[in-house]
C-alpha cells in the first residue's frame, strides 16, 4: 500500500469529514480512529447545527458558523446521494428558551451583538410567552418567552458520523479503526504516528483528535488547547412529534424521542452521569414543556465536550504548511467547511490570515513586552 | 393457536383489551394472556406503522408494548395480569400528554 498523502487523526465528525472532503477532493487518505472506547463526542452530543449567539464576542466565528449552517442542506443532498444515508436535516429554526424577562433581556442583546458586528447577517425574533407558543404551543407557564432564529437546524449525529466514514471510504480513503494514536513525529519529509495498531506515516498530518489534541500537537510543534466540559443527556421514550423546532436544550428527533440536556461540568475525562444534574436536567424540561411529566426517559449518558479557553475554534497550520491542527466543539454545525472549505485551505498548505487569524492559537500567548 | 398448560391454573378474571372483555388467569403473564385471547398485533411501531408481537418474552425486546391501566409503552410480558385490568393496543408512537384512555 502506498504511503497516502495526508493522515487524519481522529474519526469522528470533525475528522471523518475533512477525510471525506479530501478524498472528494483526489487525495489519497488515512484516517485513524482509536474505536469506541474512545471519547466520542460525535456519538455524545444533540446534532444541533446551532447559529444562534454563537461568536457573539468573535464575528469570525459566527461567520464561520452561519456559512456552514447555510451550506448544511446542499451538503446533506450531496452525502445522502452519495452514500444513500439520510442524515435527517433539517432546519425548521429553534427558539432558545428563557425562564425570567431578565434572561430573555440577556439573550436578545446577545445575538444583537453578533449580528452587528458579523458580516454575515442572521435575524432573530424575540418572543414572549404568547408569541412562543405561537411557535411551540406546548411551552409551560414558568417560561418567559425566548428567542427564535430562522437559521438553526439538526441533524442526526450518528446518521452523519456513519454517512461521512462510508463517503470518504468509497472515495478511496483508507478508514484505521483500532488505530489508538500514542504519538506523532515528523518522519523525513513526512510525518509518522505510533499507533496500537503499528506506525502509519503520510506526507501530510490533520489532528482532529478532539480531547486528544492537547496531547499530540505539541509534538508536532502545534498547540492543542482544549479541555473536556461535561454535558449530560438524557432520551425520552418516542412520543408523537410535539417540537415543530428546535429549542436550546431540548429537541425531538424524527422518530420521536426527546433528547434533553444543556448542563456544563468541568469534571475531567469522566463521562459518566449523576443523579443531581439529571434531576435538575429533567425538572427543566418539564418546566419547559409540562406535557413530558409522564414521559418516561430510557436512557441518560455524559458525554465530553471539546472546549478551547474562549470557546472559539482553533485552526493552526504548522509553518511548512504540512501539519494541521483542528479544535472545534461544533462538528455537526461547522461539518460543510471542514469537507469542502477547509480542504481547500489543507491542499493549499496555508490558512489564509483573512479568514483565520481569529481562530490561531496565538491569541492566547498575549504577553507584555 | 396458544394454549394453556394448566386450563386449571388460578381463578378466571375479566380483563378488557380495547374494550372487548377477555378471560384471563388472575397472576399469569400478561402477554400471554393476550396471546391465548389471540390479539394480534399488539401495537404498530412508532416510525414506520410496523405491525408488532411478542418476541423475546423475557422483558428484553420492546415489541409486546402496550397501553396498561393509562400506562402507555408497557412490557406486557413484564406485568401480571389482575382483575379489570384495562389493556388498550398502541398504535404508532404514544402522545406526550397525560393519557385519556389511549387513542
Amino acid at each position: 500500500m502506498s504511503e497516502p498523502d495526508y493522515m487524519i487523526v481522529g474519526g469522528g465528525i470533525v475528522g471523518a469529514a475533512i477525510a471525506y472532503g479530501l478524498a472528494r477532493s483526489g487525495e489519497r487518505v488515512a484516517l485513524l480512529d482509536e474505536g469506541d472506547v474512545a471519547f466520542r463526542a460525535a456519538r455524545g452530543n444533540f446534532g444541533n447545527v446551532w447559529v444562534q449567539g454563537k461568536g457573539a464576542t468573535c464575528p469570525a466565528y459566527a461567520d464561520l458558523t452561519r456559512g456552514a449552517a447555510n451550506d448544511w442542506a446542499e451538503f446533506a443532498e450531496d452525502l445522502s446521494t452519495e452514500t444513500g444515508i439520510d442524515l435527517h436535516f433539517r432546519r425548521p429554526g429553534a427558539a432558545y428558551i428563557c425562564f425570567s424577562p431578565e434572561d430573555l433581556a440577556k439573550r436578545v442583546a446577545v445575538l444583537e451583538q453578533s449580528n452587528a458586528n458579523a458580516r454575515i447577517k442572521s435575524a432573530f425574533e424575540a418572543l414572549d410567552l404568547a408569541d412562543l407558543r405561537q411557535r411551540l404551543p406546548d411551552v409551560g407557564p414558568e417560561v418567559a418567552g425566548g428567542t427564535f432564529c430562522p437559521d438553526d437546524g439538526t441533524a442526526n449525529p450518528l446518521l452523519l458520523l456513519r454517512a461521512l466514514i462510508k463517503a470518504a471510504k468509497d472515495l478511496g480513503a483508507r478508514y484505521l479503526p483500532h488505530h489508538g494514536v500514542t504519538s506523532v513525529a515528523r518522519d523525513g519529509a513526512g510525518y509518522a504516528a505510533e499507533t496500537t495498531a503499528g506506525v502509519v506515516r503520510a506526507g501530510r498530518l490533520v489532528l482532529a483528535a478532539g480531547l486528544g489534541n492537547a496531547r499530540l500537537a505539541p509534538m508536532v510543534g502545534l498547540d492543542g488547547p482544549v479541555r473536556p466540559v461535561r454535558g449530560q443527556i438524557m432520551v425520552t421514550e418516542k412520543v408523537r412529534s410535539f417540537l415543530a423546532c428546535g429549542t436550546n436544550f431540548i429537541r425531538q428527533t424524527l422518530e420521536g424521542g426527546c433528547i434533553f440536556g444543556e448542563s456544563v461540568e468541568e469534571v475531567g475525562l469522566d463521562d459518566g452521569t449523576s443523579l443531581p444534574v439529571l434531576r435538575d436536567t429533567a425538572q427543566k424540561a418539564v418546566a419547559a414543556f409540562p406535557l413530558l411529566r409522564d414521559v418516561r426517559v430510557v436512557r441518560a449518558w455524559g458525554a465530553l465536550r471539546i472546549m478551547t479557553p474562549d470557546g472559539v475554534p482553533v485552526y493552526q497550520a504548522s509553518p511548512d504548511g504540512s501539519a494541521f491542527v483542528v479544535c472545534v466543539h461544533s462538528g455537526v454545525t461547522l461539518a460543510p467547511f471542514h469537507a469542502r472549505g477547509f480542504v481547500d485551505n489543507l491542499i493549499s498548505g496555508s490558512l489564509p490570515p483573512d479568514r483565520f487569524s481569529a481562530f490561531s492559537p496565538e491569541r492566547f500567548h498575549v504577553q507584555t513586552v | 393457536m396458544f394454549r394453556r398448560f394448566d386450563e386449571a391454573a388460578g381463578p378466571i378474571v375479566e380483563i378488557v383489551v380495547d374494550d372487548r372483555r377477555i378471560e384471563a388467569r388472575l397472576g399469569e403473564n400478561l402477554a400471554a394472556a393476550l396471546l391465548a385471547a389471540e390479539i394480534e398485533p399488539f401495537r404498530t411501531t412508532p416510525v414506520s406503522g410496523a405491525a408488532r408481537m411478542p418476541y423475546c418474552m423475557m422483558g428484553v425486546c420492546f415489541d409486546c408494548l402496550a397501553i396498561v391501566d393509562g400506562v402507555p409503552n408497557r412490557q406486557t410480558c413484564l406485568e401480571t395480569v389482575r382483575a379489570g385490568m384495562v389493556v388498550e393496543r398502541q398504535n404508532g408512537a404514544r402522545a406526550p400528554g397525560p393519557q385519556n384512555g389511549g387513542e
